[in-house]
């Protein structure tokens, strides 16, 4: 089959833009509920958010403090964060627009649909009253969107390019979240909840949508390094990293040439199922995460330059 | 919402719908008489309902502006259709297929032995300074020996109820997949007019297309490889380059997606390596299209192209070249071309056209500026022209002189008084000038839309229909109503 290079790049980042704006929606949701049940003495703030963008550089440059009203803002609709959901929903829409002609109408419909929603209703969304119901719509029409691909699109190699995007992006929200949320969260001898934990902890894997689930897989309540283990190594469940590695090998099988970006993935998995999580516990989250994150880039850095950037050097 | 047709005037224009009387046309009756009967809370559902199906379908067409994001804009639409009657259609299709063939033996005449100068039917300067012409195609013969696969006509229709031809648009004509989707947005809003009305079908276009440009490929043998080749996501026309490759199911690329080897072959660059590429539909104007032969600094061509189409590697729609008949003043020729070529008598009239070259002709348009339409002869848009009845003094007197200067460059014609169709207007309906553009394909057959693209000038009296100056469109029905 024919897949133009351009147009995998494109596919490859409207996957990402979709699945970053359902991610920030529903975090930003999660957190929303959190901040609601714990109480004042208790300060977590809305910084975290921010952190797990990664974007706390540009945030300073443009707000004083990270109030909830600067910091939901900034998530939602500032035209200064190309990560903000309406952001996010502009370049999924301008990588859709180009390819167009490969993806379902019907799924153009949804996408075009919620970005007009989402240009047109930014207000609600910072505004308390309406956030809820702003989230809801943007993390349900992503999901649709997600959904009409999957039931009507051909999976084929362009699909391929999808869901690579997809769990690329998944993956690298899910270590995010674990570095900042998880790393004050996790304490370092024994398992003790302090008051509050657990629902933080309920909090993270909500996030990740994972709270149902882990209850399904893990038979305890929530505890630090269970709920670490199970968003790094449960291999069942969708927004794993584990999980997420192993659909982008399945969909790298199926393309030529994937000798190369097979080997960097190879790494990463091996990082990922051989590590301990009590050893991570000791030795410092972050640094593992970092690790990760390195590798995560390198794997996104050959995808490039093997599929993205065919025969360059001619013309 | 009651229309009294009996009020509605359209002063000295013909109108398309209804009589001077207030009655409907014929082809008419059943959709006027449907249209009256909508109260006002219906007209509005129905118009809010087109407006929210072209904003969800993404129905755009680009702007350009300085600010970041807002680049697309939903064109307005009218959702009173333009009704032209099968009958009339008939012979209006027969003439458009005469002049696209007249027009396609001409460029191939023109870039080959030059009967029609050596004849002395067409004049030789002409030739010499006309900027459409590609002196590095002389010489070539593209597939079928067609230049012009893809023409858009523009016909207006004057006081007198006839239809006439304003110009031809051979060179990356655009407005096809509007027609195509206003068709498919008054089947979302108006099912009921169809099920009732023999509304001839206009979808088959992608298809023909498609066909159009299969059958120019240097590889007869194969399943032809066909792409779209759009100057990107910021030209005006993007929507329709997109919407073309998907209902033909081939590959939109742009410039960089291509690339030209040593073998003089087109290759497109895939996740799987280099794929040879047999057709390019291309939308991208002449002079962009390899920087190695014309503009040298376009990033949106291909370097090495007209190599590979000269050596007959890759077929190019429309051919390289083929605009030099899309010249307002190769236009006043076309009528001769036809009777040269052809042998036979236009089918469809031009435009009385004076050409400001003849001294004779030149004075006569100095003389009566107040009364025509100038127009330079490369321009198109609606961009560079004066209407002289709604012209000041200083824009004729600076007409005059830039006729004066370059001759060549204009042409004048008659102000018509283009045709009228009622249309929906804050909240009652009344007459608004409209055109019609249908699209003719030749290749190894040819064939003519069903109607085409109609675009209404918004603005009251206003005659200028173009998008970027405040048009709109309007679908457009052939009916027929069973008579011959």
């Amino acid at each position: 089959m024919l897949l133009l290079s351009s147009v995998a790049e494109h596919i490859y980042w409207m996957a990402r833009y979709i699945e970053r704006a359902e991610n920030t929606a529903r975090i930003i949701l999660v957190h929303n509920n959190l901040m609601l049940d714990m109480p004042r003495s208790i300060a977590i703030g809305w910084d975290p958010l921010v952190y797990i963008m990664g974007n706390m550089e540009q945030f300073r440059e443009r707000y004083e403090d990270t109030g909830e009203r600067n910091v939901v803002r900034f998530l939602v609709a500032d035209r200064h964060n190309p990560d903000c959901i309406s952001c996010s929903l502009a370049q999924a829409r301008e990588n859709l627009r180009t390819t167009r002609a490969i993806v379902p109408r019907a799924a153009w419909e949804t996408l075009n649909d919620l970005y007009e929603f989402t240009r047109e209703n930014a207000t609600s969304g910072i505004n308390r009253r309406g956030r809820y119901s702003y989230m809801k719509r943007v993390v349900d029409s992503c999901q649709l969107f997600t959904g009409k691909l999957s039931g009507t699109m051909s999976h084929d190699l362009t699909y391929e390019f999808l869901r690579i995007g997809r769990n690329m992006e998944r993956a690298d929200m899910t270590s995010r979240v674990i570095d900042v949320r998880a790393t004050n969260l996790l304490p370092k001898q024994t398992d003790e909840l302090k008051p509050f934990d657990d629902i933080q902890w309920k909090s993270v894997l909500d996030s990740l949508m994972a709270y149902q689930m882990y209850r399904r897989h893990v038979h305890v309540r929530v505890r630090g390094r269970q709920a670490l283990q199970f968003l790094l190594q449960e291999e069942e469940f969708p927004r794993s990293v584990h999980y997420c590695l192993a659909e982008v090998g399945y969909c790298l099988r199926r393309l030529p040439g994937n000798e190369a970006a097979l080997r960097v993935l190879g790494r990463a998995q091996r990082m990922v199922q051989e590590v301990g999580i009590a050893d991570i516990v000791t030795a410092g989250l972050n640094d593992f995460v970092n690790d990760l994150q390195l590798v995560h880039a390198e794997l996104h850095d050959q995808l490039v330059t093997t599929y993205f950037k065919v025969a360059e050097d001619i013309a | 919402m009651a229309i009294r047709w009996k009020d509605y005037s359209s002063d000295a224009s013909y109108d398309e719908l209804i009589t001077s009387h207030g009655r409907a046309r014929k082809s008419a009756q059943h959709a006027v008489r449907y249209i009256s009967s909508l109260s006002d809370e219906e007209w509005r559902e129905r118009r809010d309902a087109a407006e929210l199906a072209m904003r969800v379908m993404g129905i755009t067409f680009t702007v350009y502006n300085d600010e970041g994001g807002g680049i697309d804009r939903v064109w307005p639409f009218d959702i009173i259709p333009r009704i032209i009657p099968a009958r009339e259609w008939r012979t209006t299709e027969a003439g458009l297929q005469q002049r696209a063939t007249a027009l396609n033996l001409f460029i191939a005449d023109i870039y080959g032995a030059q009967r029609i100068i050596k004849d002395r039917v067409f004049p030789r300067d002409l030739l010499a300074k006309s900027v459409n012409f590609r002196k590095q195609c002389m010489g070539v013969r593209p597939p079928l020996d067609v230049w012009a696969h893809i023409c858009g006509s523009d016909l207006v229709r004057d006081r007198d109820g006839k239809l006439y031809v304003l110009e031809d648009n051979l060179r990356v004509p655009s407005g096809v997949s509007y027609m195509l989707e206003n068709r498919l947005v008054m089947k979302r809003v108006f099912p009921e007019l169809f099920e009732d009305n023999s509304i001839l079908p206009v979808d088959g276009y992608p298809t023909r297309l498609f066909d159009t440009l299969a059958s120019l490929s240097p590889r007869p043998a194969d399943y032809p490889t066909v792409v779209v080749l759009s100057p990107g996501i910021y030209n005006s026309a993007y929507f329709e380059h997109s919407y073309l490759a998907q209902q033909m199911g081939v590959e939109l690329v742009v410039g960089r997606d291509l690339v030209v080897i040593d073998d003089d072959c087109v290759y497109l660059r895939t996740v799987g390596g280099l794929e040879r590429v047999d057709v390019i539909y291309r939308r991208v104007d002449d002079l962009f299209l390899d920087p190695e032969v014309f503009h040298a600094d376009s990033v949106l061509g291909v370097p090495g192209l007209i190599r590979a189409w000269s050596a007959g590697n890759v077929a190019i729609a429309n051919a390289p070249g083929a605009g030099v008949a899309d010249d307002k003043v190769v236009y006043a020729f076309v009528p001769d071309m036809i009777r040269y070529y052809l042998d036979e008598q236009p089918i469809l009239p031009n435009v009385e056209t004076y050409l400001c070259m003849e001294e004779q002709q030149r004075g006569f348009v100095l003389a009566n500026l107040d009364k025509l339409v100038v127009k330079p002869a490369n321009e198109s848009g609606g961009y560079g022209m004066l209407v002289g009845p709604f012209a000041s003094k200083a824009e004729r007197r600076k007409f005059a002189g830039l006729i004066r200067q370059d001759p060549r460059n204009y042409i004048a014609q008659p102000t018509l008084s283009l045709s009228t169709t009622p249309t929906l207007c804050d909240g009652h309906v009344e007459p608004r000038h409209i055109d019609l553009r249908p699209f003719i394909l030749s290749g190894e057959s040819s064939h003519v839309t069903r109607g085409g693209l109609t675009r209404v000038a918004l603005k009251k009296g206003s005659l200028v229909v173009n998008s970027s100056q405040g048009g709109g469109s309007k679908d457009t029905w052939v009916v027929d109503t069973g008579d011959h």
